[in-house]
């Protein structure tokens, strides 16, 4: 059984000049554990996605949602909005693009870890969360965790709030972590550090992970499987390494010659805009 | 040679203390090439790109430009002769003023042309990009973000510069937009003849369209090459580490990255 499911999903958001249609019917799933992107460009749909498997969404006026939403067993339209409120940061996380502004700057990180283990755990002291907090940050290589404890965000670097935040996503040991562009703020050699250490933390714990990118060498490297989205609709899924080898459908094809090599080879001549994008979506072998 | 870097270091106070932006950096760029700056952030490339367009002195060393030594203050002729495109074609372009009427502006400012022939020359410098001219009468708001940075493009061509200062160009677009973008500079870089500094945290893109490399770290030039040359064989570790951590999509790319780069 899957952990996600997600089958039709569709979204649109209603202006003051008419409805606008943004997710057309988006069906996605990720098994236990599985590790799955979901890449896009820009407008394409792929962060409102999450904000609504997260429920953010949904508490916005004018935003019209359908479609089912199975989450390890449960559709999350049948829970009052108290329980799905309890899922966040419990069952599923999410961490952002951009660390140093997901974080609180007037309290210090040690305050703020309290905070999210306390939904794990209500009645959990001070002096037990910095224990378990030092514990988890030296998971993801926070060699000085006294001190990343009591400074606050704006003292620490980039890379070191990416890892902060990774910490405390997993510090409830969710069954999903829905991942936003993470490490698309950093440099690339923290980039590459970053998303090895969270492959190895997610692997060790068996969290399933929904990554959002739009960097296709970062989704070549992280994920089992990949789902490409282009304007609200998905147009291919298979395993990352066959839609990498093979890509089928028309716009996935340009984006991966779009990508300039680092092996050179020029730049290529590609529209943004072709009637075969629109083509019917391709699944590569039987979807799991 | 079209510009002599020499010497050239910046220092900044940061409340108390001093910040060592740049240290002694020497380096030229050549009339017709492509020369990629590239680093992380604080490797001091963009501290380099300010210096050169005169937004700021250096604290130590000269520029030389054409011959000359660029003064502190620049005359309307310097700016004229280096521009510069933003990574955020939107903030670079006056919201309130059409496409046109901002490429209008700067071939005004710099009397370029007769003024009878100037919203021709508007037009044609849109195709050269390779917008409608029909765009001249719209808002920076109603055009796209690679669309914005075609004009921005432009502005730098409407002055006939001499040098223009990339800063990021593409980093901010999609990948699909950025292919199109990068190879019209390429296009027009070769067509006319133009140079190029351009800033850059991203190898793949450094790979296909400069001439010559040269690495910064925390402020220091580590090393510098032909393209070809030093993606064959980096001698710094700092470049081998950059090499190693870009993330690639394809088997070939990755054997590169396995031999050349040093993994993170």
């Amino acid at each position: 059984m899957s952990l996600l499911d997600i089958q039709d999903l569709r979204l649109s958001f209603n202006l003051w000049s008419g409805p606008v249609n943004v997710l057309h019917g988006i069906s996605l799933r990720i098994g236990k554990g599985e590790r799955v992107a979901l890449v896009g460009e820009s407008g394409s749909g792929k962060s409102v996605t999450a904000r609504i498997v997260l429920g953010l969404l949904q508490e916005m006026r004018g935003a019209q949602i359908s479609g089912r939403i199975g989450f390890d067993g449960t559709d999350l339209a049948s829970l009052a909005p108290r329980d799905r409120r309890d899922l966040r940061g419990r069952e599923m996380s999410m961490i952002f693009q951009d660390p140093t502004s997901s974080l609180n700057p007037v309290f210090r990180i040690g305050r703020q870890f309290h905070e999210v283990l306390r939904r794990g755990q209500p009645s959990i002291d001070a002096a037990a969360a910095r224990e378990i907090a030092k514990k988890v940050l030296a998971e993801v290589s926070i060699e000085q965790p006294d001190r990343v404890l009591d400074n606050y965000a704006f003292q620490l670097s980039g890379g070191m709030n990416q890892r902060v935040m990774i910490a405390m996503a997993l510090a409830n040991r969710p069954k999903l972590l829905l991942a936003d562009e993470p490490g698309t703020a950093l440099d690339v050699t923290v980039q590459a550090q970053t998303l090895r250490l969270m492959h190895q933390l997610v692997s060790d714990h068996g969290t399933a992970v929904l990554f959002i990118s739009h960097n296709l060498g970062v989704v070549r490297e992280f994920a089992d499987r990949t789902y490409v989205i282009y304007r609200g609709r998905i147009v291919e899924s298979g395993p990352t390494a066959m839609v990498f080898e093979n890509p089928a459908h028309a716009y996935t094809r340009a984006l991966m010659a779009a990508q300039p090599r680092l092996t050179g080879g020029g730049l290529p001549e590609i529209a943004d805009r072709d009637g075969a994008f629109s083509d019917p979506a391709f699944h590569h072998g039987v979807q799991a | 040679m079209i510009l002599e870097i020499q010497n050239v270091s910046k220092q900044f106070d940061a409340g108390g203390h001093k910040v060592q932006a740049l240290s002694e950096v020497t380096l030229q760029v050549e009339q017709g090439e492509c020369l990629a700056i590239v680093g992380e952030s604080g490797s001091g490339k963009s501290t380099l790109a300010n210096i050169v367009l005169g937004l700021y002195p250096p604290s130590h060393g000269r520029l030389i430009f054409d011959g000359k030594e660029l003064p502190a203050q620049r005359s309307l002729s310097h700016r004229r002769a280096i521009q510069l495109v933003q990574q955020n074609p939107l903030s670079a372009l006056n919201p309130r003023r059409s496409i046109g009427a901002s490429l209008r502006l700067a071939l005004d400012v710099h009397g370029i042309g007769p003024k009878a022939g100037r919203m021709a020359r508007v037009q044609e410098l849109l195709a050269d990009v390779g917008l409608d001219p029909a765009f001249a009468n719209r808002p920076p708001a109603a055009l796209s973000g690679g669309q914005r940075q075609r004009v921005a493009i432009a502005r730098a061509l409407a002055c006939e510069s001499r040098l223009i200062v990339l800063d990021e160009p593409t980093s901010a677009l999609d990948v699909l937009v950025q292919a199109q973008v990068l190879r019209l500079l390429d296009q027009l870089r070769r067509a006319r003849g133009l140079t190029y500094l351009f800033i850059t945290h991203d190898l793949g893109v450094v790979r296909n369209i400069a001439n010559r490399v040269a690495v910064f770290q925390r402020g220091q030039l580590v090393e510098t090459g032909m393209s070809e040359a030093l993606f064959a064989a980096p001698s710094h570790p700092y470049t081998r580490s950059l090499i190693g951590a870009v993330p690639v999509i394809t088997q070939d790319e990755k054997a590169f990255r396995d031999r050349i780069g040093d993994p993170q």
